[in-house]
């Protein structure tokens, strides 16, 4: 599936949009969710998950391919938590 | 930010009504739940892929009493963040 599939879903369970502006809505919302956590802020949808970026600090690593041992340096990463209806649901 | 949050910045940004904004927001995570249903992958592009992993049965334990459980065979839900989503997070843009 693909933002092109979502854009069908979305424009089936509106009425009075065309398919751009369907596909408009749609790039609006993942735009809006990058914003926000590229700002660092969470986003918590219930019933499906919540997206949260967490801190990393740096830590020794190694290159598995010349087992030279590297700094890997602080970053931010993004973790999703499934929420539990979530999981339950891909189990019916 | 919520659910409600996203359903109100979206009615904004694209100037429509709070409960079409909210059908929209539900349509897609919806569709993205159905398709992980069915083991689909989901796609989207410079934002991740959300994907599930069959996990077999197997015979656990409770931690707290020792006595056997058995755990069902079940389907788990994943996300892998998009480039794009990752270096905007990192501020490497």
């Amino acid at each position: 599936m693909t933002k092109a599939d979502l854009v069908e879903a979305v424009y089936h369970r509106l009425d009075g949009f065309s398919k751009k502006e369907s596909a408009d809505i749609v790039e609006s919302i993942f735009e809006t969710m990058k914003e926000t956590l590229s700002r660092g802020d969470k986003i918590k949808i219930s019933g499906f998950g919540n997206f949260e970026v967490k801190h990393k600090n740096k830590r020794p690593g190694r290159n598995p391919q010349t087992g030279e041992q590297i700094i890997i340096t602080e970053r931010r990463v993004l973790k999703f938590k499934p929420s539990q209806v979530l999981k339950n649901a891909l189990n019916v | 930010m919520n659910r409600s949050d996203l359903v109100e910045v979206i009615a904004k940004d694209k100037n429509i009504a709070r409960r079409q904004a909210e059908r929209a927001v539900n349509a897609v995570f919806g569709a993205i739940a159905d398709a992980m249903h069915a083991g689909d992958r989901v796609e989207i592009r410079g934002f991740g892929s959300f994907t599930t992993r069959d996990r077999e049965a197997y015979v656990g334990r409770n931690p707290r009493t020792g006595t056997q459980v058995k755990v069902p065979s079940k389907r788990l839900p994943f996300f892998r963040v998009g480039k794009d989503l990752k270096d905007r997070i990192n501020g490497d843009d």
